[in-house]
């Protein structure tokens, strides 16, 4: 049986690589993907514990946290082409429309 | 008579001033006249009804009425509360009196002015504040009426007060009062201190018990006295009064001749007890009174405005009053008071109405001849003249000669020079009195028709407006007349019926004061008698009869010889008057410039003030301290907010990674800081 701490080290490095990857990049698209990738560090973390308290709690909590990446995805995709056909560009710095 | 009744005299005017002050422009203007006439009237009722029932036999010597406590704060408590006694009752009477007849002859003579119901509003608030302050029966109570008048005659001197000079003749009123109430506070609060309590009675049969004189009586009685120079336009704070003429000419007869300004007499009267206690105190009264009434009469007799003339008479004649209360003769000062109530008011009316046959004209270089065209002013005015000349038997006479007598066989040898001083003023008052009475009404007319710009103020423009469009068909009096060249013209009935019944009273109102030795019984004394009994000293020393006809002779001869000059150099020949200031041009230039006082005053106090306003309080304290704190408080905001208005970036990866080190700095404090902190 894999020891539970691999499962949280990993999912600690998907997180942080999500988090460098929000703030470094500057594509809509990618910040998108780096949210997802946050999402589903903190997805396995949920599925982990699960498995080992064998509670099905925090498999359904899963399940709820994909049907919201499901709806955001849809939302925010829909922005991101909105956006990229208004503008020309998905760099977020040069999205600011409402500055100033 | 229910002395409930008392609440109602000062209560009516106030609501008078309330009905006109809210809704008068809204009312058509008789109504806002007779709502100003019956609420000014019903207490002259009340206050006859109150003479009757004192007057009669068995009757208390002093009626009084409190409300449930006013101010009660531990030991020390105020009630509003009204005494009369004989003396109330005289200024009562006074003060309604004149102050109806007033309002009446104002009807008119305001007909055709703006701010109409304002004006009677404010006439009215004066008549609520002067009657409480002549019926309270403490300190505290008699100073709410001493401020109030104060304001109505504040705002009622600026009345006009889109015209500077008016607006600041009754800042200067109002300022140079406060000096006086300053005193009037500080000696409230050594009362307070030293017997706790502000109730006539009482703090008076405290000191009527004590056989100490001078010291802390002294020292109140002085501030007192500060107090009343001020109100009653004494030396050294006697510059107001001249100014205070800016105001429409009844409240220059109301209030700065016949009522606000004998307040002081009234109160120093009321605090007799207190004076008779503090020689010294008296003395300074009387020092005070008599230079006052010299130094008024001289500027008095070179001015050329008519109002100008008669508001340095007032300030001269209340000297008189000052001294008749200096020397302790009470009672004196009182009639003096009421007599000069009489004509002084009389005076200012008729003046009013010259003004008003002239449209506005007051430089008396300007009138003459005017005796014929009219004759009601003009033998109105004639007994106001002789009645304020001491003239026998005008009411002036009795009334000033009284005064002359008991300052003369008062045992004080000071007294003597007093006397001397009274008399020559006497002889000035004839003088100048009879000058504006020849210039005014004798010689050739001087007067013409000026363009409205020449005119000295509002009132004047209006009236010249009007009578362009109704020429001397105003009244009866115009009618009967030759139609004249330019529209002089006697003023309406309702503007002379007050002029005739003022002159009865000039005429006649001395005559409850005949002394003995003229045959009569001095009835005026008796009267007051019962509240001046308590006096410490009798000062009415007995003379002879002889001296006291012999002083009479004197003063009659001193206002014989003054009528002679003025008729020599204004009747007589006209020129000589002026040939005469030209040979004394410095003294001429003197009096002319009323001794420089206004100037004198300005150099050594306003001016050094100012300076020190300029630079301490504006410069250092507002500009430094005040200033320097806003500035520095708004200073250190916007430097702060320059320093953190960097984190509102507006980029949201900045606030993303914020957000990331927050959450990871709370877990590093969860993992590793859990053990060093607290819970």
């Amino acid at each position: 049986m894999v020891p539970i701490a691999y499962y949280l080290i990993l999912a600690a490095i998907l997180f942080s690589i999500g988090i460098a990857a929000f703030l470094i990049k500057r594509n809509v698209i990618t910040i998108f993907m780096s949210i997802e990738l946050m999402l589903n560090a903190v997805n396995l973390t949920f599925v982990a514990f699960s498995h080992m308290w064998h509670q099905v709690n925090g498999q359904i909590f899963v399940f709820f946290v994909m049907v919201v990446a499901a709806a955001e995805a849809a939302v925010g995709l829909a922005i991101i082409i909105a956006l990229f056909r208004m503008r020309q560009t998905l760099d977020v710095d040069q999205i600011n429309l409402l500055k100033n | 008579m229910n002395p409930q009744l008392l609440w109602l005299i000062p209560i009516l005017p106030f609501a008078g001033f309330l009905i006109n002050g809210i809704l008068g422009r809204k009312l058509p203007r008789a109504l806002v006249a007779s709502i100003a006439l019956l609420f000014t009237a019903a207490p002259a009722l009340i206050v006859a009804q109150l003479w009757l029932y004192m007057k009669s036999a068995g009757a208390p010597l002093s009626l009084s009425v409190s409300s449930v406590p006013w101010i009660a704060v531990s030991g020390f408590h105020v009630d509003f509360a009204f005494t009369v006694d004989h003396l109330t009752l005289i200024m009562l009477g006074v003060v309604t009196c004149v102050g109806f007849l007033i309002h009446l002859y104002s009807v008119s003579y305001m007909a055709h002015e703006d701010g109409y119901s304002r004006f009677f509003a404010y006439l009215n608030l004066f008549m609520f504040f002067m009657l409480v302050l002549v019926l309270a029966s403490s300190f505290l109570l008699l100073f709410i009426g001493w401020e109030g008048v104060g304001l109505a005659s504040y705002l009622l001197i600026g009345f006009y007060f889109t015209k500077d000079s008016a607006a600041n003749a009754g800042k200067k009123a109002f300022i140079v009062n406060r000096i006086g109430d300053f005193g009037f506070l500080i000696a409230m609060f050594l009362l307070v201190a030293h017997y706790g309590t502000l109730d006539f009675n009482t703090i008076f049969a405290s000191i009527s018990a004590s056989p100490l004189t001078g010291g802390f009586f002294t020292a109140v009685a002085l501030l007192l006295v500060l107090g009343a120079t001020g109100k009653s336009a004494q030396i050294p704070l006697y510059i107001w009064l001249p100014d205070a003429m800016e105001g429409p000419t009844p409240v220059s007869a109301l209030i700065h001749a016949a009522t606000m300004v004998t307040a002081g007499i009234y109160m120093v009267a009321r605090c007799h007890v207190l004076f008779d206690h503090s020689p010294v105190a008296l003395t300074v009264v009387a020092i005070i009174g008599a230079a006052t009434a010299l130094l008024a009469a001289t500027i008095g007799m070179v001015q050329h405005d008519i109002k100008r003339v008669l508001a340095y008479s007032t300030v001269s004649q209340l000297g008189y009053m000052f001294l008749a209360c200096g020397i302790g003769a009470y009672s004196a000062g009182i009639f003096h008071l009421m007599t000069h109530a009489f004509f002084k008011g009389l005076l200012f009316l008729a003046a009013g109405s010259v003004i008003h046959a002239l449209s506005g004209e007051q430089d008396m270089r300007r009138m003459g001849g005017l005796w014929e065209k009219i004759p009601i002013t003009f033998w109105t005015m004639t007994a106001a003249v002789f009645a304020i000349c001491g003239i026998f038997p005008f009411s002036g006479f009795f009334s000033k000669d009284e005064i002359l007598y008991q300052t003369f066989i008062s045992p004080n040898p000071l007294h003597l020079l007093l006397w001397f001083v009274g008399l020559v003023t006497a002889g000035l008052t004839s003088f100048y009195m009879f000058r504006l009475w020849f210039k005014t009404f004798f010689g050739e007319s001087r007067f013409e028709q000026h363009g409205s710009s020449h005119f000295p103020d509002l009132h004047a423009a209006h009236l010249a407006a009007v009578h362009a469009s109704k020429t001397s068909t105003l009244t009866l009096e115009a009618d009967l007349e030759p139609a004249p060249a330019h529209s002089v013209h006697e003023s309406p009935w309702i503007m002379t019926l007050p002029l005739i019944i003022l002159a009865i009273l000039s005429l006649i109102g001395g005559w409850v004061g005949i002394p003995a030795a003229l045959g009569g019984h001095n009835e005026f004394e008796h009267f007051l008698a019962p509240v001046f009994s308590a006096a410490a000293e009798p000062v009415v020393a007995t003379a002879s009869h002889a001296v006291e006809l012999t002083l009479a002779a004197v003063s009659l001869l001193t206002a014989a010889l003054g009528f002679f000059v003025a008729y020599l150099f204004y009747y007589r020949k006209p020129g000589s008057a002026a040939a005469l200031a030209k040979k004394f041009a410095p003294i001429y230039s003197l009096l002319d410039h009323k001794y420089w006082v206004d100037e004198i005053y300005g150099r050594m106090i306003i001016a050094p003030l100012l300076m020190f306003s300029r630079i301490f309080l504006n410069g250092f304290v507002d500009g430094g301290i005040v200033q320097g704190t806003s500035t520095g408080l708004a200073v250190s905001t916007r430097g702060s907010g320059w320093l953190v208005r960097r984190i509102q970036s507006g980029n949201i990866r900045s606030y993303a990674g914020w957000l990331a080190i927050g959450a990871a700095a709370v877990i590093a404090i969860v993992l590793f800081g859990h053990h060093t902190l607290p819970h």
